[in-house]
């Protein structure tokens, strides 16, 4: 069996399929306040030393991937490498009403699928902090015609606060090179 | 194709009347590529993106392809990125470091000079036929390096690079040169691509001096996004020139800038209020500069565009962008973030979450561009719309020349820019001379002021 089998199959406990069903509740609820544009509410699922991170994918020669494919958090320039001000910021400029870019407001619906744990710390049994695999697909419709489809991977680490969860780091790996938006003026 | 379009009915600069058509029309956008992007200096890189022997950086000039490539002896090239066989992509990595540049097609090489090396079964197909060192990737007959710049034409004729941007590089400088006043040593810290529904040269327009577009940011400057927003300060960024006198300049070889001239006495402005770190080093570099530069430091940067289609933002935030042509109505953005190659690892760490924040499809002041820019575009491609001009009246008549920075400057917001900058295009569709497209046979433009 190989290691990655393996880790799944050790895993397969009651408590395991418990807190999985809870995560992907949470990541439902998640999505359907940024879909219900309750963005102030949707702030207050970030703990206030998030890392939310989307990487450039950049074209490279087989072998470097690993190395050279995705810009790195904390360095250079991504599409977004920021933190929870910044991301209140873009909630606050949302509500001035007078965002063009997002005034009328954008249809969007995010889809979250493929849900997987990939770590419980420091237990199944007890768990405080579970980092969470999913792909997502992001819908938005904007004015009449315009029309983007955002689709990738995400990995986020939600962090146990009384009996919900806070958001602590969120990565998104956005299946494009060239952006093929005008604007990601929307929340992923 | 020979041009039969009503180019002077399109532009009229006197009257300060500018058709939608070249906005739209597959006509104007065609003789775009054909005349202007064939002949104009084209920014396509930074020697920091290929620092060593065989780095390369695929780039585009107009809405071709090219490589940017260092050789194995340390030359800068830029190539054609299209094989010479039949034509396929011999590059498709953004970037990289390289011996050979292979075809996937059928095996054709190149080394990083260009040259034709590999030709898979020669002896057996083409001995005697093909003689390889006539048929090396097509490069470009012009290739210029300034202060870490890279420039290219397809135009043997055209005049050097200094000449071409003329007045306009003492605005560049404020781009380029180390925030401390030394010259040059910026380096790239990346590059944003995106899809923009829009046609090139409202971004090109937009950087030529557009102050008057500020209304369509006034979310950005209710909220605060700046550097010191988190000491109370609202707007987009730092109020560094509060007690400048801000010029728009306009040069006869299209190119335009909005820039700032500080007063012969001018202290440092405090900013990055929510940085002490990086405060203290912008206060150590604006000493710096003024003891290097003396009066010329006076000079402080905001906007421009190098004619046809490289902007700026000089200082914060500080980038070049590119807008490359795909169709009439759609443009590849290029943004290209600058910081000191030798700044502090903590001054770059609060630069780039700027730039970020500021700019691009993800920044909070610039996706109020695209909007603009998308639904312009959009709503002046009807038959209806096109039957009516777009007004560039703005501040008719009102700037003098040389007076007080090299130019034709304008103290109040203005459209003298983009009138020059469209006169200028206009010669470039008409297959005008050097010296017309540089401006030297023409007197200075006078329009009737209303």
């Amino acid at each position: 069996m190989s290691d990655v089998a393996e880790r799944v199959a050790s895993r397969r406990g009651l408590a395991w399929y418990e807190l999985k069903q809870e995560i992907e509740e949470f990541l439902y609820q998640e999505a359907d306040l940024l879909d219900q544009r309750r963005f102030r509410e949707w702030l207050d699922l970030l703990a206030e030393d998030l890392v939310y991170f989307m990487p450039i994918r950049r074209n490279v020669k087989f072998g470097q991937h690993a190395d050279k494919e995705n810009t790195r958090q904390g360095e250079g320039i991504s599409w977004f490498d920021e933190d929870k001000w910044t991301l209140g910021k873009r909630v606050d400029q949302i509500l001035t009403g007078v965002h063009y870019a997002e005034e009328p407001l954008s249809r969007v619906t995010h889809m979250v699928s493929n849900v997987r744990l990939l770590d419980v710390q420091p237990s199944v049994d007890d768990p405080h902090e579970v980092t969470v695999g999913c792909r997502f697909l992001v819908f938005q419709n904007r004015v009449e015609y315009e029309q983007y489809t955002f689709i990738g991977r995400r990995t986020d680490v939600l962090r146990r606060h009384g009996d919900t969860w806070l958001i602590a780091r969120r990565e998104l790996i956005l299946e494009q090179n060239v952006l093929l938006a005008k604007n990601l003026s929307i929340f992923f | 194709m020979t041009t039969q379009l009503p180019i002077d009915q399109m532009i009229d600069v006197q009257r300060g009347l500018i058709s939608r058509e070249i906005f739209v029309s597959p006509d104007f956008y065609q003789q775009e590529l054909e005349k202007l992007f064939t002949r104009a200096w084209l920014f396509v890189g930074h020697e920091s993106q290929i620092p060593n022997q065989g780095d390369f950086f695929t780039s585009r000039m107009g809405a071709e392809s090219v490589i940017l490539c260092r050789d194995h002896a340390g030359v800068v090239h830029v190539f054609l990125n299209s094989c010479r066989h039949r034509g396929m992509k011999v590059c498709r990595y953004e970037q990289g470091n390289t011996s050979l540049f292979v075809c996937p097609y059928h095996s054709w090489s190149y080394t990083t000079d260009g040259k034709l090396q590999g030709v898979p079964l020669y002896r057996a197909l083409y001995e005697g036929t093909l003689q390889r060192e006539d048929w090396p990737l097509i490069e470009v007959p012009r290739l210029a390096l300034y202060k870490g710049t890279v420039w290219a034409s397809w135009d043997a004729e055209a005049p050097d690079l200094l000449t071409y941007l003329g007045g306009a590089v003492d605005h560049l400088d404020q781009v380029l040169d180390c925030r401390d006043g030394r010259p040059g040593g910026s380096e790239v810290i990346g590059v944003h691509k995106w899809i923009l529904p829009t046609n090139w040269k409202f971004a090109a327009e937009n950087f030529l001096g557009d102050t008057y577009h500020n209304p369509s940011h006034r979310s950005v400057d209710m909220i605060g996004i700046g550097p010191s927003a988190q000491r109370g300060q609202t707007g987009r960024r730092d109020n560094e020139y509060n007690k400048g006198q801000h010029v728009w300049v306009g040069f006869p070889q299209g190119h335009g800038m909005h820039s700032v001239l500080m007063p012969e006495q001018f202290d440092y402005q405090p900013s990055y209020l929510q940085y002490p770190e990086v405060d203290e080093y912008f206060r150590h570099c604006f000493y710096e500069r003024q003891r290097r530069q003396g009066e010329k430091a006076r000079l402080m940067p905001f906007t421009g565009n190098l004619f046809p289609n490289t902007s700026y933002h000089g200082r914060q935030p500080r980038g070049l962008c590119v807008w490359h042509p795909h169709s009439p109505t759609e443009t590849e953005a290029w943004r290209f973030f600058l910081v000191d190659a030798d700044a502090p690892a903590s001054v770059k760490e609060v630069l780039r979450r700027f730039y970020m924040r500021y700019s691009g499809p993800a920044g909070m002041t610039e996706q109020d561009d695209m909007e603009n820019w998308l639904y312009a575009t959009q709503a002046s491609s009807g038959v209806i719309a096109r039957r009516y001009p777009f007004n560039y009246q703005m501040s008719m008549g009102a700037y003098k020349t040389d007076d007080p920075v090299p130019g034709d400057v304008s103290l109040q917001i203005t459209e003298q820019t983009p009138r020059n900058y469209y006169r200028v295009y206009s010669r470039y569709l008409k297959n005008e001379g050097w010296d017309s497209l540089l401006g030297r046979d023409v007197q200075p433009m006078r329009e009737a002021a209303e």
